[in-house]
Order: structure tokens, then sequence, then C-alpha cells
């Protein structure tokens, strides 16, 4: 594997694989100095054209326990503001000989261009509607520390499906390893061509909530929305709001996940967060361990590479 | 090597290692896995056998800190395990066969990011010789000199010689 662009590029074998690397950060992070010197003199860049605190930081610090340097870019301080083209600022930055790019730009497929026009590894942190791979590893690897697998498992993805990239791969990534995945959303935050997901999809919370083992819920992009898809966002958390009286009636161990950030009282209740079974702030310490683990993976493990 | 003759050599390391350290006391054992893992194992029972003590015993896998990282594929094969605080301890890492040293250099590397341990010993069942690195064994099975084509498979079976297929 040269690069990380999409979950279809890693297939059932490549997640559990990232999922057995992690399990091996994960004691690493335990340490009393949690840093090997895996990457060292290694370069790992970070290119976002989009606003991110978790994910950028997190594959910054995944960079760093393994000893590797990292060089950061932000739009809001780069020559992007005088005008500068995607390509020219990845041949800028490719100049400077990184090893892997982690990119996230608003618009799909950057991370695929990115890739034909550098040698370095690249890594999808997030692209427009498209995917965000290390996102769903990360949450298979929540659920599989949690619940032991995904196999069987019924999973609800819950809320702005259509404008979530995060939805995207997650689906990809659940049901590659054996988990049912149900779409609940109102119908006009459903993407157009869903009959073609391998997924069921519901219009009620209440009817799947009971018999669940994962509630993932989305958050309601208002950064993304064109056009008026809701009526109100209070009319949104009566019909499709994880609510104290909904979470109530889960199962006693099913998850309650989240990518964040998260709009708290809006699709999930600040009461329901705070329990002990929602897992946001493990995604977050997973995110770190895992990310170690593509980074390993596309600039160690590849018998193919350099 | 037969069944009869390793279980000879571990008894006697283990005896070694007791003369070596006045006793048992602040003495820990860790396995490299995943060949050193079942020696610490053998170790630990024939120590608690004669002095009746069982040292703590953890594992320890060195991928990340290997300095051929990069040359060929490396993937880790069981996590590390030391359920135990080995400050001021002194140490003994076991592994099945010394041949380069470049895991033993890798390992105590690794090592640093866990503690501070008083003394690190070295317990081997087989040391083939080619050292790269200046390292050397406290307590060892076998000393059996070997060509470098030649693959040495220490186990509580045997120890077998083979060729390396190229």
């Amino acid at each position: 594997m040269r690069h990380l662009l999409s979950i279809s590029d890693l297939g059932v074998e490549g997640i559990e694989e990232v999922c057995r690397l992690a399990d091996h950060f994960t004691e690493v992070s335990q340490r009393s100095i949690p840093k090997v010197p895996a990457l060292r003199g290694k370069t790992v860049a970070t290119l976002f054209y989009e606003d991110s605190t978790r994910t950028r930081l997190s594959f910054e610090v995944a960079a760093r326990r393994l000893s590797a340097d990292v060089m950061g870019f932000s739009v809001s301080n780069s020559s992007v503001n005088k005008g500068e083209s995607v390509r020219d600022t990845v041949n800028t930055i490719s100049a400077m000989g990184p090893d892997a790019l982690v990119v996230r730009h608003r618009s799909a497929g950057v991370p695929h261009q990115v890739a034909a026009w550098t040698g370095a590894a690249v890594i999808n942190a997030g692209d427009g509607w498209h995917e965000h791979p290390t996102q769903a590893l990360l949450d298979c690897y929540t659920i599989r520390d949690r619940l032991g697998s995904l196999a069987g498992r019924r999973i609800v993805i819950l809320g702005d499906v259509k404008h979530s990239r995060v939805a995207r791969s997650c689906v990809r990534a659940f049901t590659a390893l054996g988990a049912k995945v149900t779409l609940v959303a109102p119908p006009t935050l459903l993407p157009p061509a869903v009959d073609s997901w391998p997924v069921d999809i519901g219009f009620s919370l209440d009817a799947v909530l009971t018999d669940c083992d994962v509630v993932y819920g989305l958050r309601v992009q208002n950064e993304r929305q064109s056009e008026a898809l809701l009526p109100s966002l209070r009319e949104y958390t009566a019909q499709w709001g994880l609510t104290v009286d909904r979470a109530a009636r889960m199962k006693p161990d099913a998850l309650v996940m989240h990518p964040g950030p998260v709009n708290r009282g809006v699709e999930i209740a600040p009461e329901v967060l705070d329990r002990p079974n929602a897992t946001l702030n493990e995604q977050v310490r997973h995110g770190v361990v895992v990310r170690m683990a593509v980074l390993y993976l596309l600039l160690v493990a590849d018998p193919n590479s350099p | 090597m037969e069944a009869e003759d390793i279980k000879r050599a571990v008894w006697r390391m283990a005896h070694e290692i007791i003369e070596r350290n006045h006793g048992l006391e602040g003495v820990a054992l860790v396995g490299l896995q995943t060949g050193g893992v079942w020696l610490a194992e053998d170790i630990a029972g024939a120590l608690l056998e004669i002095d009746g003590i069982k040292p703590p015993l953890g594992t320890l896998d060195v991928a990340f800190h290997r300095d051929d990282i990069g040359l060929r594929p490396l993937l880790p094969e069981a996590p590390t395990r030391i359920p135990f605080d080995f400050d001021g301890q002194a140490l003994v890492m076991v592994d099945d066969v010394l041949y380069t040293g470049r895991t033993i250099r890798a390992a105590l590397d690794a090592l640093s990011s866990y503690g501070r341990p008083r003394a690190v010993q070295l317990a081997v069942m087989v040391d083939r010789g080619h050292r790269e690195l200046p390292i050397r064994p406290d307590y060892v099975g076998k000393n059996l000199p070997t060509r470098r084509d030649e693959m040495v498979d220490a186990r509580r079976e045997g120890v077998d010689i083979g060729e390396l297929v190229k």
C-alpha cells in the first residue's frame, strides 16, 4: 500500500492489520517514555485546507511518538492567501522531501490528485463529503476494544449522512468487518445514491434503538448546509436526537459514539455524552495509536517502500 | 541438542543466575518476543523449583527499535507486557539465539523507555557467533559455531540447524 486514500485501499485484512499494530502502539503509549525510534529520519507533512483540531493534532502526536519530524501547513498563514494553487503548494512542500503528506481539503478527490503529484505517501485526512479513512479506522478500533469484534454487531449511523465523509468511510469499514449498519436520518439528509450502499435505511430512531449495539451520531454540519434541509434544530433533536429518554431505552452495554466536534444537545444530549458508554474521549485517544499504525504501515512495513 | 539437553541447560542457567545475583532478591526476567518467551518461562520455572521464588516475568517486542527498520518489512509479533516496575532491579533478558547482537541492542534501547534497571544481564540458549556489535551473553545454554548461511532454531524440543533458503 503506497497511500491511504480510501478505506477500500485497506480491505478487511488491512483494517485488521491496522488494529493489530494499534494494539502495539497502545502499549507504547503506556510506557513511561511513550516514544519509539521507528520513524527516525522520516518527515511527515500535514497539509490542511480545512479547519481541524483533533485530526491534525492527532497525526502530529502520532508522528512525533514514532520519532518522525513534523512539518505543519495551514491555509490561514500560508501563501494560499496569495493565490497559490494546490498543485504549486504540493510541489513546494514535496521539494522539501517529506515521506508522508497528510491532506485535508473541502473538495472530494484532492488527496487522490495530490498522490499523483508527489513521491510521498499520501494520507487522506478528509476530503469533502467523500472519505475520512483514519476516522473510520479509529472507530473500528474503539468498537473492537469495547465489544470484542464488529462481526454481527448492529450499528446505527445517525444524522447528517449526506454531508458526512465520516459516514462514507465508516459504512465501508464497518460492513467490511461484518457489522450490520442502519442509517437513520431525515430523508433530506440521506445521500442520493444511498440505495446502492450495503446498509439498511430507517427514518425512525425509536424503531431501531432498543436492539442496536452502537449509536454513531454524526454532527449536523451547519457549514455544509447550502439549502434548507431541516426545518429547525429543535425539530431535528425531537425526531432524531439521542435524548436522555431515548438513551435509556438502549441496551445497557450499547455504545454511544461520535466523531466530534459534537453539537451538545443537538445530536446527542449532554447527559448522554457524559456516561461511561459514550466513547468520545476513547475515540480521540485511539486516534493517536491508529494513526501511528497507519504511518508505520505506509512508511516502514511496506516491503515496496524505499 | 535434544529436549533433555535443553532442560539441563535451563537448569544450569537458572543456578548461574542465582549464584551471580546472590539469590533472587531484586531479579526480574524479560523474554524477547517471540523466541525468548518460552525460555524465559522455563528459566522462571526452574528458579521457582530451586529457590522457591518466582521472579517477575515480562515479554518485550523490539520491532520498533530495530536499526534495520526500512531495510526489510518489519512487523511486531506480539505486544510487550512488562507488568512490573524494574527500576533498580537486575533484569535478565532472555532470547533463544544470539547472533549479530542487533536484537539485543534494540532491546536495550526499548528497555530504557520503561525504566532504569540496576543491571541488565543476558541469557541465551544458543550463541552462534558472528557478532556485529560489542555485546556478550552472561548465561549461555550452548556455544554453537555456525556459518552465516545457516539458520538456527532453538525450541523446547531441541536445537536444529538448517540451511538458509535463498
